[in-house]
């Protein structure tokens, strides 16, 4: 199957791309095959994992990653060390599992399928390491159902990385033992909540959990678990084998987190695909690497991150792609994958669709999201039909606040709330327009209730 | 102990509680709807959110799920806060979203949880304006009704279910707003604690099928409170009158019995109290081949106690589901030497041998609350679902516990339901269980083992061995068993609290007598185990303290002709032995007179009947199987309603007809009179006076109502009747009225509830305002007075050990197993049991049934000494071979042990399964 038809292209060439600068990248190739066994154990592969499992400590490899500040690529922008210096190991603990969150059901994310797709033995090399970090026992990929490929991909990769002695008992030499085990998806948003992964990994229905217990005390089946991102694991290797103080160097002046960073375009560009470039590089920068707008239209607004980003505005192109920086304007930095929306598009049908999506994944565990995202749904079809009543708009701003942080059990419905409030705040228009009537009669204060 | 402030107001709280459960012990109002007392916290509805501060200067603070936060020292919180009421108020607004509004038309509506707390939250319009979704309902079965489009999803339904109740049958589907409680196809609820569903839903999507079909709001049905007489554990339950019918039976919080919980026998078999065909009028006839001809009081007393004054000597058969007091009269209307108990000697001998070592062996009687604080059980020859089903719901909390205690190790509180679960995950305490076939509670099991009757008392003796080596040896013992009795003796004595829990059940002496051992072992070794000896029926326990000569002395009395009369109450007979042996004994009887409130075999055979009233017309004492004596109270008057009928207590036609018989002026009698004058006669029932409070309790100088203040219609009720409307019927045995008034309030602590209700709290869930802590102790104390107290005796072992089980070449011991539904002989009548108990069937073992030629449903013709049955086989693998079950409540007959002869039978079982 040729990997042509898809977005998840990298756009850069393999003469652009280095080991020093491109951690993630530099080993593609330019026809976007899968690089197998032989020729990444050629491209130094599986070399950090030989060094850190025969000289280094579980917690130097911690240490490490938290000086590096390797921030999770998933969304959250967790530091990696950190969580892995919170995981429960020694003494009695149980040794439990490592998780790799292959999910990649984000809108507008096609990242992690790159990496899935054409280097899956970078995303072992990184699982071995976060398993020795962890005192991990057994690893699971968690892997997106739909991602066909991706699961030819890594389970080639798993079955070879087995056979040469890189799975399985005393890896390297090290007396160090893991295995990691492919596991598709069913095909869930949700599932992407590490706890909600959790509990569909164990075979019950994805609802998340609640923290604390964090994971990394109580995961999977009872044991400490650690889930990180694909591109998180992805950046372990480098961060081993170069040292923290290079990784943090990557991203130079750009921005205070580490590293390069997996970066898109979709949306109404010339050229859709993917850039490894430092964090913290701006949004003008991609958009030029994306050739612009299609039909020179003018750019109207941008999700930085996905669809539970907050819409930015083409004021914001010059603000540091980073999650500081992001966040400050109001907005999440979330997988870095650029959604742009030209003059012509209409924010409030696209708020719609992406709040008739999150509706659809709730899980259904919580109140607010699983009846106050259908009500949103419901409004905004309304205004988009031109049926809206007088108090409408200022009842979805009502429901975004009460969808937000802390009010819910999760973080999928404040990711559902933060386009809709962003929208509201600064495309208030577009909803006002779709208000045609006053409410109706059935409105009116009914009978004044007593005290009973 | 943790000192919280809520809304500027300091508290003092147990810290190791949630904010919500602090608050609610307070008596401070927050709504909820995922959280329960009995099953923690989840997080789930975000009802009960408040605001939190992080120091008294703080005056932002942050919304909090009082439920999921820990109520820790120091906290500073607010349930008042505007912004968490605006979010509780958008809560409540989501909820309803796609609830159908409707109440008047749902059986939930005036005790709804949702109700009450839409009040509480202030919801009172509605601004969504699109269309709800829509679900279909299934049919789950004679006792659950079941409407999903009420549903709030709060998940309490399948938490109950699955987790704290074991059931795989229940669950939820879909998912976002498209939530589905129920069965993945159609038919029964599984669970035999399915009915708990319809308190722990907070609205109408499962309600009480069997109170359907004539409905009537708690407003208006008339409460007492109450026992339930369909087992021996001494549940409280209220049963609601509307009419002269009991229309349903609700839970009646007991902080050391019940608590939230009963069981379905208990919750539905109530049906038998309704029934057309019961007898509401005296009965007569002078001969045994009359026509029998109705009879007004007076005139059916004189002519019983003209029979019984010219008989030669008057035998009395009292009963194990009558109360103390019944029994009482009739041993004071026979005179002790002629009073039986009317319990067949077998069994009477087990009652006694239990009560003997509940009180020798060294060990303590746990209650049903404590029987979860135990984090090991062995249990030799019980199948407690089918024989106390409440019990093992407790055992199954027993085992679960042991997450919590995991949890407790990683500082994840217990009431975090879901990160206990996580953390716990198939670890259990260890729980064992030696029966003949597999039991329900099997999953939670460390060990099981299908044995016969002997080897399953060969197994507890050879424990009693392992833990203590003076307790007697246990000849020819196999590996097998040596290896499970170490294992079942290593887990016991390195358990904090072991339990035993044992009975009847089999009708095995020798299991009991091991049971016994193994606590006496545990006693010896200075263990702080308990034991739980599991009786038959609601009063054995209370006759095994009277006492009183076994059923079959009684017969044989009447047989030789020593005595010519016999009055009998409330006793089927034939359920007892087998029908030959009673008839000959009745024909030889010049004078049968018996009380019942059920047409039984044996109200047939009388010459006299007396329409005796059920539990829920009478008042009266029952000693339940942990040794609690127990009042139960009238719900209603019989004769409101139906004025036509004489129904009486049967310790008051006891008493007038006792009076009759020796000529005295028929004086007044009263509850308490009878109460103590049964405390008075025997030393072990001395403590009952204070079971319960007298008829002359009243709080501020009022008596207690039974109805509640809303209740409508009594003017109206008897228009058919009269116009005129009477007097509210007076209760002279009681402090509680038949009216609205009188006190119904949770602000003075009482102990004898009718019904819980208080200001703004309809649903079951107005317990938390009776209690002094939420799940705790009703503030008054719990109901009832324990008589069983351990005291210092001898331990001298039992050394009775019976030999191996071998299995003969045709002929099979008869092993009779106890069933929830159908094996008890009053619930047995109510249709919805006789829907859900099943068709009986005779069990055997695979290896058996082939050698037999005998396949899956064939009929099995099973003979013995008393006749033939033909019941279709089942054939189980692990059944012990050479020995076959019957369930209970079809015949008294064969008794456990008796040996018997298989065939496979021609043609196909009739529906009595007789041949």
């Amino acid at each position: 199957m040729s990997v042509t038809r898809y977005h998840s292209q990298l756009r850069q060439s393999a003469a652009e791309r280095r080991a020093e600068t491109h951690p993630l990248t530099w080993r593609l190739r330019d026809d976007g095959a899968r690089i197998g066994l032989d020729e990444y154990v050629g491209k130094d592969g599986y070399a950090a994992v030989r060094e850190v499992l025969n000289r280094q400590s579980p917690d130097d490899v911690v240490a490490t990653m938290k000086e590096a500040n390797v921030r999770g690529r998933g969304g959250a922008g967790f530091s990696a060390g950190m969580k892995w210096s919170l995981t429960m190991k020694g003494g009695s603990i149980p040794r439990g599992y490592l998780v790799c969150n292959a999910d990649e059901m984000e809108p507008g994310t096609f990242k992690d399928r790159l990496l899935l797709e054409q280097q899956p033995h970078l995303l072992i090399e990184g699982m071995i390491l976060g398993a020795y970090a962890n005192h991990s026992r057994y690893g699971y990929i968690f892997l997106r159902g739909e991602y066909v490929e991706a699961a030819r991909a890594v389970q080639q990769a798993l079955d070879e990385a087995r056979e040469a002695g890189w799975l399985g008992d005393d890896i390297a030499g090290s007396g160090f033992d893991f295995d990691i085990a492919l596991h598709t998806g069913a095909g869930r948003y949700i599932c992407g909540e590490e706890t909600a992964l959790i509990s569909s990994l164990e075979g019950k229905r994805a609802n998340p959990r609640a923290k604390p217990p964090f994971p990394g005390q109580s995961g999977a089946w009872g044991k400490p678990t650690v889930v990180n991102n694909v591109e998180t694991f992805c950046n372990a290797p480098a961060v081993m084998a170069h040292g923290a103080k290079w990784y943090q160097d990557l991203s130079g002046e750009l921005s205070n987190d580490g590293g390069t960073k997996l970066f898109g375009v979709s949306g109404k560009v010339e050229r859709t695909g993917l850039w490894e470039l430092p964090i913290g590089t701006p949004g003008r920068e991609l958009l030029e690497r994306a050739g612009g707008l299609r039909d020179g239209k003018a750019l109207k607004t941008w999700l930085p991150g996905g669809g539970s980003t907050g819409f930015l505005l083409p004021e914001h192109l010059d603000s540091a792609l980073d999650f500081d920086t992001i966040g400050k304007l109001g907005s999440r930095l979330g997988t870095g994958l650029l959604t742009v929306v030209n003059e012509d598009q209409s924010v409030l049908s696209l708020v719609r669709n992406l709040e008739q999506f999150f509706a659809r994944e709730s899980c259904g565990w919580c109140t607010p999201c699983r009846d106050g995202l259908p009500w949103t749904v419901k409004l905004l079809q309304a205004l988009e039909r031109g049926e809206g009543e007088r108090g409408d708009v200022e009842l979805l701003d009502k429901l975004a606040d009460d969808l937000g942080p802390g009010k819910t059990f999760c973080a999928h419905a404040p990711g559902a709330a933060m386009p809709l409030a962003s929208a509201l705040q600064y495309f208030r228009d577009e909803f006002e327009r779709g208000v045609t009537h006053p409410p109706r009669t059935a409105h009116a204060d009914p009978i004044p209730v007593g005290q009973i | 102990m943790a000192t919280i402030h809520v809304d500027g107001q300091r508290y003092d709280v147990d810290g190791a509680d949630n904010l919500l459960d602090a608050c609610l012990s307070l008596g401070l109002d927050v709504p909820y709807f995922c959280w329960h007392p009995a099953m923690g916290s989840v997080g789930a509805c975000r009802q009960c959110a408040v605001k939190q501060f992080k120091d008294e200067d703080d005056t932002r603070g942050k919304l909090v799920m009082s439920c999921m936060t820990p109520a820790s020292d120091g906290s500073w919180i607010s349930i008042d806060d505007d912004e968490a009421r605006e979010f509780r108020a958008s809560v409540v607004e989501w909820l309803m979203i796609n609830h159908p509004h409707d109440c008047p038309v749902c059986e939930e509506g005036g005790h709804c949880h949702l109700q009450d707390m839409t009040v509480m939250t202030g919801h009172d319009r509605r601004r969504y304006r699109f269309r709800k979704r829509t679900h279909r309902n299934q049919y789950l079965g004679p006792f659950i009704a079941h409407e999903m489009n009420r549903c709030i999803t709060c998940y309490r339904c399948v938490r109950f279910y699955r987790d704290y109740a074991g059931g795989t049958d229940l669950g939820a589907f879909g998912a976002n707003d498209n939530i589905y409680f129920g069965r993945h196809q159609e038919g029964v609820l599984e669970s035999p604690f399915a009915g708990n569903l319809t308190e722990v839903c907070p609205t109408g999507v499962f309600t009480d099928q069997t109170h359907s079909e004539r409905y009537t709001r708690k407003w208006d049905l008339q409460f007492a409170p109450s026992l339930c007489h369909q087992c021996a554990v001494g549940c409280n339950i209220s049963p609601g009158e509307r009419y002269g019918d009991i229309r349903r039976i609700e839970n009646r919080y007991h902080g050391e019995v019940n608590r939230y919980f009963l069981c379905d026998r208990g919750r539905f078999g109530y049906g038998y109290v309704n029934r057309d065909d019961r007898p509401r009028l005296p009965e007569w006839r002078s001969d045994r081949g009359d026509e029998r001809v109705t009879l007004e009081v007076d005139a059916a007393l004189d002519r019983g106690a003209d029979r019984l004054r010219s008989a030669r000597r008057v035998i009395g058969i009292g009963s194990p589901r009558a109360s103390l007091e019944s029994n009482h009269q009739l041993r004071a209307l026979v005179g002790e030497g002629n009073f039986s108990t009317g319990i067949a000697a077998a069994e009477q001998r087990l009652l006694a041998r239990m009560q003997t070592l509940n009180r020798e062996c060294g060990l303590p009687t746990p209650t049903l609350r404590d029987v979860e604080h135990h984090d090991a059980v062995l249990i030799l020859g019980e199948d407690l679902i089918a024989s106390a089903a409440r019990v093992a719901l407790s055992v199954r909390q027993a085992a679960q516990a042991r997450r919590e205690a995991l949890a407790a190790e990683r500082g994840i509180p217990a009431w975090n339901d879901a990160a206990v679960r996580t953390l716990g995950q198939d670890r259990y305490h260890p729980v064992f269980i030696a029966y003949p076939a597999a039991t329900e509670l099997d999953d939670i099991t460390a060990g099981g083992w299908t044995l016969a009757p002997d080897d399953i008392a060969r197994l507890g003796f050879a424990v009693a061995h392992e833990i203590d080596a003076a307790a007697p040896a246990v000849d020819h013992l196999d590996a097998a068993t040596r290896e499970a009795a170490r294992e079942i003796a290593a887990s016991l004595l390195a358990a904090e609290r072991p339990l035993v829990i044992s009975g009847g059940s089999l009708g095995s002496e020798a299991i009991v007598e091991a049971a016994g051992n193994v606590a006496r072992a545990l006693a010896r070794r200075a263990c702080r185990g308990s034991l739980m000896l599991v009786r038959r029926e609601a009063n054995s326990t209370g006759l095994a303290l009277m006492g009183g000569a076994p059923l079959e002395w009684a017969l044989d009395e009447l047989e030789s002709r020593r005595a010519d009369a016999v009055v009998i109450l409330e006793n089927d007979l034939h359920q007892r032995l087998p029908s030959a042996r009673i008839e000959t004994a009745l024909d030889a009887a010049e004078t049968v007179v018996v009380l019942d409130h059920q047409r039984t075999a044996t109200w047939e055979r009388a010459h006299l009947g007396l329409p005796a009233a059920a539990f829920t017309e009478a008042d009266g004492t029952l000693v339940s199987l942990e040794g609690r004596a127990q009042r139960f109270f009238q719900v209603f008057d019989p004769a409101y309603m139906r004025p036509e009928t004489r129904i009486r207590e049967s310790w008051r036609w006891l008493h007038v007809l006792r009076a009759d018989v020796l000529r005295h002026d028929v004086g007044d009698i009263a509850l308490d009179a009878v109460t103590r004058d049964c405390a008075r006669h025997y030393p072990d029932l001395a403590a009952i006076i204070d079971a319960a409070p007298g008829a002359d309790y009243r709080v501020r100088g009022l008596k207690l109502a039974r109805e509640p203040q809303r209740y409508s219609g009594r003017t109206a009720m008897r228009a058919h009747i009269n116009v005129s409307e009477p007097r509210a019927p007076q209760d002279p045995d009681s402090a509680f009225t038949f009216s609205m008034e009188g006190y119904n309030g949770f602000d003075r602590p009482r102990e004898e509830v009718a019904f819980a209700w208080a200001p703004g709290w309809n649903s079951p869930q107005a317990w938390n305002k009776f209690t002094d802590e939420v799940g705790g102790h009703l503030r008054a104390g719990d109901p009832g007075v324990r008589l069983l107290a351990p005291r210092p005796g001898g331990y001298r072992y039992a050394d009775a050990i019976p030999a191996v089980h071998r299995p003969a070449e045709d002929e099979w011991k008869v092993v009779v197993l106890p069933r929830l539904f159908g094996g008890d002989e009053t619930s047995a009548r109510a249709a919805p049991i006789q829907t859900r108990a099943g068709a009986p069937v005779v069990r055997l073992a695979a290896d058996d049934a082939a050698r037999l030629g005998v396949r899956d449903g064939q009929p099995l013709r099973v003979a013995g000494e008393h006749g033939a049955l033909v019941l279709p086989a089942r054939c189980e693998a692990s059944w012990p071979a050479g020995t076959i079950g019957v369930p209970a409540g079809i015949e008294p007959w064969p008794a456990g042990g008796e040996a018997v002869t298989l065939a496979v039978a021609a043609t196909q079982a009739n529906e009595e399964g007789r041949a």
